[in-house]
């Protein structure tokens, strides 16, 4: 029977520093499956597959690939076994076309690029998967799910026949979800076998055959699924039964805070990211922003921070138009705003400091004069530390960046929070943390909506919005689709919004 | 088959072992050169000791090697800091040193205090304006700083040589191509050749300790240095930063070419800088942009420097083998950070797990 598995990993595992990300994994794809991977961030599903793919050596361990025992020590190794992996960041060239793309770095072409024979080629295989892709055109032109099906395509093309997608549906919406699986079950009939690294347990239940719950770095267990249920994949993942639910805070709502009308923002494409988009404010509500990743949420955020050229429209807050202002400008005005960016590295910490001074980011201009004093930020952080359960060896001399995922975003909003902002807003609060953080997190968000603060939740997962935000603004191409009551729509209604259909209530009616 | 892996964070312990041992073993293989070039290595070594602290002349020697080298770094640090790369210490030291001599071409009569007060404003000014140009052209339109500043060094160069060849060349010093030598109202005052210059040294040692660390402008320049978008988000003026930066980098590597100028050599010349605007962008380096550090990296260089000028004239060996060996050392100090870093594990041994 050894010979079903085209994949068996035994006894895999990595250590970083002092972290084991993989301790004695076992995994085994057969062939023609599709086999999910499932578990919570930092369990160890990328470090499995990347040391499948040949990007990580194990420490220990064997591989043995179609019957064969094989040591895969780079990406080009793994495709000559035909396993190929779909990066999650998409590393195709903008101003090629489809085609070219597909042409570009594969050993079958020749030195002088034969368009008709790579075009037959590629004719055929798309035909054969029902793929979306019209090798003309260009990859500027494309929308993300036809970029993810270019790079499926690729992989294919040169030879894969052991696929690797590594949370292929973050980026894409409910309908094109739908798409990319019957392409997956096309695949997996002409002899393809599929690994699909993801946490949404209804994706896992629609495709898969086989699922491996992976929890901090060992395997949980391998099951079928027709033997098992989401509740029990869900209690597998996170070790003990917890709640699922997002807990929703009934607030009687008070006065208007802030008044966005009617504004337009120009990105360096040209293109309207924020389209005459209007909506009010008020205080002690969780406004939630859903919409397709780059529908122009953080150009919203980041406009009202002053941190994005809006074009025209008015912001208006306590009463004041706040375009055209820059963070100095607008924090000199005594407004205090607090935003929680996406990039929470890269632009809501510096990576490279210690808690003391992230945290004294945001105090150091409060005291007068030249110098900066540390000693009220350490007492800050330290409270910080201790009331959010921050997990660090220390406040001081250890960067933010060598703290996990969660903990990084606990001392973030937790800065923000404790300067008792007039406004809120949160983009991606929770992307990327585990449902114990996340948890955190929403209690965080909650606790200051009872104190009657405006906050605008910018959310990816749709259930989590439903539950957690007293209103729902739905962006597509930067226009508001609609804005409705969680509590009197469905969610397919929302999906729908998403892709550009207008929502017929009563707000979205003023809009238009 | 072997591998590297990325070590944790290095104890301070293993650091000095680690940086002692690369130095040992760097004399170890210089001493072959040494070897090749006559003459005794462990005699060479002793000499070098000797040549930087075997009097208080020659000690004096060392710590006059060491004030520009530590200023012209502390200078090259601020910007380093901001990630900007000033490439262009030379260029401001030059420039400063001709706003030295500018001083005393114009105002030749001032009594000394009044002079060297000006002398040090006007050197400030001119290495910060150099330096201020590309600062400029960056914040504005975002142009390149490393290749704008290595190119100011050379128009400062051909300007200083301008000068000696023919605006500012001395006609007393019979068709030699010289620029004359400052009065004695212009001269830093000195004691057993240890001139003021070192008290200029300490105090901005201390104030750049206290700006780095201590100060908002600091902070925003480190902060702007790790992350643009962060400035922004927390409102930081970015252009302004940058500006004060490049004024503070540029002015300490100008006031540089004052000291040299009224302390060192006399006379502005094309030969004034050694090289130094370029080595203090290693020492600044090594020292991991940490003020406390570049007085300690500058010292040893200063050792490194006086010492092979010490033995060419004790030991009768060409300059360039003592240059070789400044080098050699150099190179397995850089060489050590990789063992610092990483360690290489072979495919057979089983890894222990910490």
């Amino acid at each position: 029977m050894n010979n079903d598995y085209v994949v068996k990993m035994e006894n895999i595992t990595k250590v970083f520093g002092k972290v084991k990300a993989l301790d004695h994994v076992e995994f085994s794809l057969k062939k023609g499956e599709v086999h999910a991977i499932l578990g919570e961030n930092g369990a160890g599903k990328s470090s499995l597959m990347n040391v499948l793919n040949g990007i990580y050596m194990p420490d220990e361990g064997q591989i043995e690939v179609k019957g064969q025992p094989v040591n895969i020590s780079s990406p080009k190794i793994a495709l000559d076994l035909g396993i190929g992996m779909l990066p999650q960041h998409y590393k195709l060239v903008d101003v090629f076309s489809a085609m070219e793309n597909v042409a570009a770095g594969s050993r079958k072409t020749s030195p002088f690029l034969n368009k008709k024979k790579i075009l037959d080629e590629m004719g055929k295989l798309i035909e054969q998967l029902g793929m979306d892709i019209n090798p003309n055109k260009k990859v500027y032109e494309m929308s993300v799910a036809e970029k993810q099906s270019l790079e499926i395509f690729k992989v294919l093309y040169r030879g894969a026949d052991i696929l690797i997608l590594d949370e292929p549906t973050a980026v894409l919406t409910p309908q094109e979800i739908k798409n990319l699986f019957e392409i997956v079950k096309k695949m997996v009939a002409t002899g393809c076998s599929v690994i699909i690294i993801t946490h949404k347990l209804e994706e896992v239940m629609e495709i898969s055959d086989r699922i491996t719950i992976m929890r901090k770095g060992t395997t949980i267990q391998t099951v079928n699924k027709e033997e098992t249920t989401p509740q029990e994949l869900a209690g597998m993942m996170v070790g003990d039964v917890m709640e699922l639910n997002v807990p929703y805070v009934p607030v009687e709502r008070g006065q208007k805070c802030l008044e966005v009308k009617d504004i337009t923002a120009i990105d360096r494409n040209k293109v309207h990211i924020l389209d005459h988009v209007s909506f009010d404010l008020y205080a002690g509500e969780i406004l939630g922003v859903a919409g397709i990743a780059g529908s122009g949420q953080k150009e919203l955020c980041e406009g009202i921070a002053g941190l994005y050229h809006i074009k025209s429209g008015e912001i208006i807050f306590e009463g004041e138009n706040i375009v055209g202002k820059n963070p100095e400008k607008i924090s000199q005005m005594g407004i205090s705003l607090s935003f929680v960016p996406e990039d929470r590295l890269g632009m809501g910490l510096v990576s490279s400091m210690d808690i003391i001074d992230n945290v004294l980011l945001k105090d150091y201009r409060n005291k007068k004069g030249l110098g900066i004093s540390r000693e009220v930020s350490r007492d800050k952080a330290e409270a910080l530390v201790e009331r959010l359960n921050v997990s660090t060896p220390a406040i001081e001399n250890h960067a933010v960046s060598l703290l996990s995922g969660g903990n990084i975003q606990k001392v973030l909003l937790g800065r923000e929070i404790e300067l008792e902002p007039k406004l809120l807003v949160t983009a991606y609060a929770t992307r990327g943390l585990d449902v114990g953080s996340s948890q955190i997190i929403y209690d965080l968000l909650n606790e200051q909506k009872v104190k009657m603060k405006p906050i605008m939740y910018v959310g990816e997962d749709l259930d989590v919005l439903m539950s957690l935000c007293d209103r729902i603004m739905v962006l597509c191409e930067g226009r508001v689709t609609g804005i409705v009551d969680p509590k009197k729509t469905t969610k397919e209604a929302i999906g729908l919004m998403m892709s550009g259909v207008r929502s017929e209530g009563e707000e979205a009616c003023s809009i238009s | 088959m072997l591998h590297i892996v990325k070590k944790e964070v290095p104890k301070t312990r293993e650091k000095i072992i680690v940086r002692l041992s690369a130095v040992l073993a760097a004399l170890a293989v210089a001493s072959i050169i040494v070897l090749v070039a006559g003459a005794n290595p462990l005699e060479l070594y002793i000499g070098i000791v000797q040549g930087c602290f075997g009097s208080l002349y020659r000690f004096a020697a060392t710590v006059e090697k060491m004030v520009p080298l530590l200023v012209l770094s502390l200078g090259v640090l601020v910007a380093f800091k901001m990630r900007f790369w000033n490439i262009g210490a030379e260029g401001q030291f030059l420039m400063g040193a001709v706003g030295t001599t500018l001083v005393v071409r114009l105002l030749p009569d001032l009594p000394l205090p009044v002079m060297l007060v000006l002398m040090i404003i006007v050197s400030f000014l001119f290495g910060a304006v150099w330096l201020m140009i590309p600062a400029f052209f960056k914040a504005r339109f975002g142009t390149n700083e490393t290749l704008f500043t290595l190119m100011l060094n050379y128009i400062a160069l051909t300007l200083v040589t301008a000068l000696q060849y023919d605006f500012w060349k001395d006609p007393a010093a019979n068709g030699m191509p010289k620029i004359a030598n400052l009065p004695e109202n212009a001269l830093l005052p000195s004691a057993g050749g240890f001139n003021l210059s070192i008290l200029m040294a300490v105090i901005i040692v201390l104030a750049m300790y206290y700006f780095m660390n201590r100060s908002k402008i600091g902070f925003e320049i480190a902060v702007l240095g790790e992350s643009e978008n962060t400035a922004r988000y927390i409102g930081i003026n970015v252009t302004k930063t940058i500006i004060i930066a490049a004024l503070v980098s540029g002015g300490l590597c100008g006031m540089v070419g004052m000291m040299q100028t009224t302390g060192v050599s006399g006379a502005l010349s094309t030969e004034i800088t050694g090289g130094l605007g370029f080595t203090a962008i290693i020492v600044a380096w090594l020292s991991g942009l940490k003020v406390p550090f570049v007085v300690v990296n500058s010292f040893a260089f200063a050792v490194l420097l006086q010492g092979a000028s010490y033995i060419q004239t004790a030991f009768q060996i060409p300059g360039s083998v003592a240059e070789m060996i400044q080098a050699i050392i150099l190179f397995f100090i850089l060489g050590s950070e990789f063992v610092l870093q990483y360690r290489l594990v072979s495919d057979k041994t089983k890894s222990e797990v910490a």
